[in-house]
């Protein structure tokens, strides 16, 4: 059981559960299922990866997706070179993703902007209310890529 | 602590009739615009629900929406106090996209920004740390001295606050004549004033009465909320993104990251003093080894014009043609992370291919501490919410985005 490098052993118990992890420059990358998003997460925090750098969602609207991506950080002097990412992709009518509040106590605020900014649903987030949006906002979701930023432009017209 | 035990202190409580609430803020409470809605039982607080967002310009819609290298200028307005840091991260993602790297005496300039920005906004922090405690001396103290870094960081780069100093492929302009001087001008006065500072501040029984002993972050804690910058290093953890070797020379140089145990208010005030003395004797350091060379890459400089690339070259100065803002970006995405004064910033920049990035994810020190403002203050009494407040150098224009 103890053999290796602490990542080492994370990328062992990720293929254990049916994962494939793969090495790039400064991450150790994970394509994960809703279903196995909670394990992946548990078995992260257990190697050493004890809290979260950033929650993102992409949105790829010519597949249909919303793409969220987890990126675990170590404090660690072996683990704090390589972040490790946990990319998960939910059907872009209907984002919803298990809240990971209790492996990653962290996620509260990001999970939440998460939510404001790109309307990802995390069920059992105990506090999914306007963050950074003002709190009457019910337009789209600021960050999908059918929100259009309108500019001004530079010239005014005055009469 | 089992997660449990840290969620159930993390959550907002309502209460009964009992409890009251106080609203701080919007209206530029401290550091910006931000508000606490405070809940109280007597004198004592049992939740904090720190209310953000009323800065929120949606910056990584706007980054996406322009050509990679405009949003330097636009991200650099997050933390406009300390705006090489918090733009040489993204710089890093774009140069990693491209296949770019600085050479060396860029690597240094870029350094000797990096510092000269921390010491100011330390200085910032500590001033409103003052002022917090109605300090009041401490205050115009700061703010005063911090002016010298202002100086001197206009004169590397032509600007008081909004640098844009750090272009991908290396900077913008080359270290001026007599620089050196001014800036060791510049440490030896700091360095004398740093002990003035313990004089009059951190020595001060009525300041320690304050700040010692209040808001304590254990290390394990600090360690599961993601806590960046001086506030982490202040709770015994030695971590700082400079110790990552990813950008800047640090990996050439020797210096400490200063750290500290008790993890209360005021270690993370003094953690900050610390921390100024180390970046002067970076400063030092990299004014003594700078290199001589080109301040842009290669590959980059040959896009100038040959009868703008020879005075660019000459004067230290770099006048970009178009071509240089609609570089197309590879079809990828990179990952970077940097130290800024007040802690560690993430970028995630993903590109399809074209000139603009199609996502760039920023999550900023501010935002990761966000989280103690509900966490610390429950149990204290209601005066010890400024100086928990001030402890932690939170900037709303940082964690708004």
């Amino acid at each position: 059981m103890n053999t290796g490098s602490r990542l080492e052993r994370l990328e062992k118990g990720l293929r254990d559960i049916g994962l494939e992890p793969v090495k790039a420059p400064g991450v150790l990358r994970v394509d994960a299922q809703p279903e196995s998003l909670v394990p992946a997460a548990r078995l992260a925090v257990e190697h050493g990866y004890d809290h979260l750098a950033s929650v993102e969602g992409i949105d790829w609207p010519s597949e249909g997706v919303i793409e969220v991506i987890y990126h675990a950080e170590s404090y660690d002097e072996d683990l704090r070179g390589t972040l490790l990412e946990i990319r998960v992709k939910v059907p872009r009518d209907e984002p919803r993703l298990p809240s990971l509040i209790e492996v990653w106590p962290n996620a509260l605020f990001l999970e939440r902007e998460t939510w404001d900014l790109m309307g990802v649903v995390f069920e059992g987030h105990p506090e999914l209310r306007r963050l950074l949006m003002p709190p009457d906002w019910d337009g789209p979701p600021p960050l999908r890529k059918d929100f259009k930023v309108k500019t001004e432009g530079v010239f005014v017209n005055v009469e | 602590m089992s997660s449990s035990v840290m969620e159930a202190r993390l959550l907002e409580k309502e209460g009964d009739e009992e409890v009251y609430e106080v609203f701080i803020g919007p209206q530029h409470p401290a550091s910006g615009h931000m508000r606490l809605i405070v809940r109280l039982e007597g004198d004592v607080i049992v939740g904090v629900d720190p209310d953000i967002g009323w800065v929120h310009r949606t910056m990584e819609k706007l980054a996406e929406s322009k050509e990679a290298l405009k949003a330097i200028p636009l991200l650099e307005r997050m933390t406009i106090i300390d705006s090489q840091n918090v733009t040489i991260g993204y710089v890093r993602a774009l140069e990693k996209l491209l296949g770019v790297e600085p050479p060396p005496r860029a690597r240094y300039l870029r350094t000797l920004l990096s510092e000269i920005n921390r010491i100011a906004s330390h200085l910032y922090g500590m001033g409103l740390a003052g002022i917090f405690v109605n300090h009041s001396t401490m205050f115009m103290w700061c703010f005063g001295d911090r002016e010298v870094w202002i100086q001197l960081a206009e004169e590397l780069t032509g600007a008081r606050l909004t640098h844009s100093y750090s272009v991908p492929g290396g900077v913008r302009r080359d270290l001026p004549q007599g620089f050196k001087e001014k800036a060791l001008k510049a440490i030896r006065y700091m360095e004398k004033r740093l002990d003035e500072y313990h004089r009059i501040f951190f020595d001060n029984p009525q300041v320690r009465a304050r700040y010692e002993g209040v808001g304590v972050l254990k290390p394990h804690e600090a360690r599961r909320l993601g806590v960046v910058g001086p506030n982490l290093r202040a709770s015994g953890v030695r971590y700082d993104a400079r110790l990552l070797g990813d950008y800047g020379v640090y990996d050439e140089l020797e210096f400490e990251i200063p750290v500290r145990e008790e993890g209360d208010a005021m270690s993370r005030l003094l953690l900050r003093g610390d921390e100024i003395r180390q970046s002067m004797n970076i400063i030092r350091q990299v004014l003594d080894k700078i290199p001589e060379g080109p301040i842009l890459a290669e590959k980059y400089l040959r896009l100038i014009p040959p009868k703008l690339r020879e005075p660019a070259l000459k004067e230290g100065r770099i006048k970009f043609p178009g071509i240089f803002a609609n570089l197309k970006l590879p079809k990828g995405e990179a990952v970077a992370r940097a130290e800024m004064g007040h802690g560690e910033i993430f970028y995630h920049v993903t590109s399809d291919g074209s000139k603009k990035p199609y996502r760039v994810r920023v999550v900023t020190p501010s935002f990761r501490n966000v989280i103690l403002f509900r966490y610390l203050p429950p149990g204290h009494r209601f005066m010890d919410l400024p100086a928990i407040y001030g402890s932690l150098d939170y900037f709303p224009p940082e964690a708004d985005r």
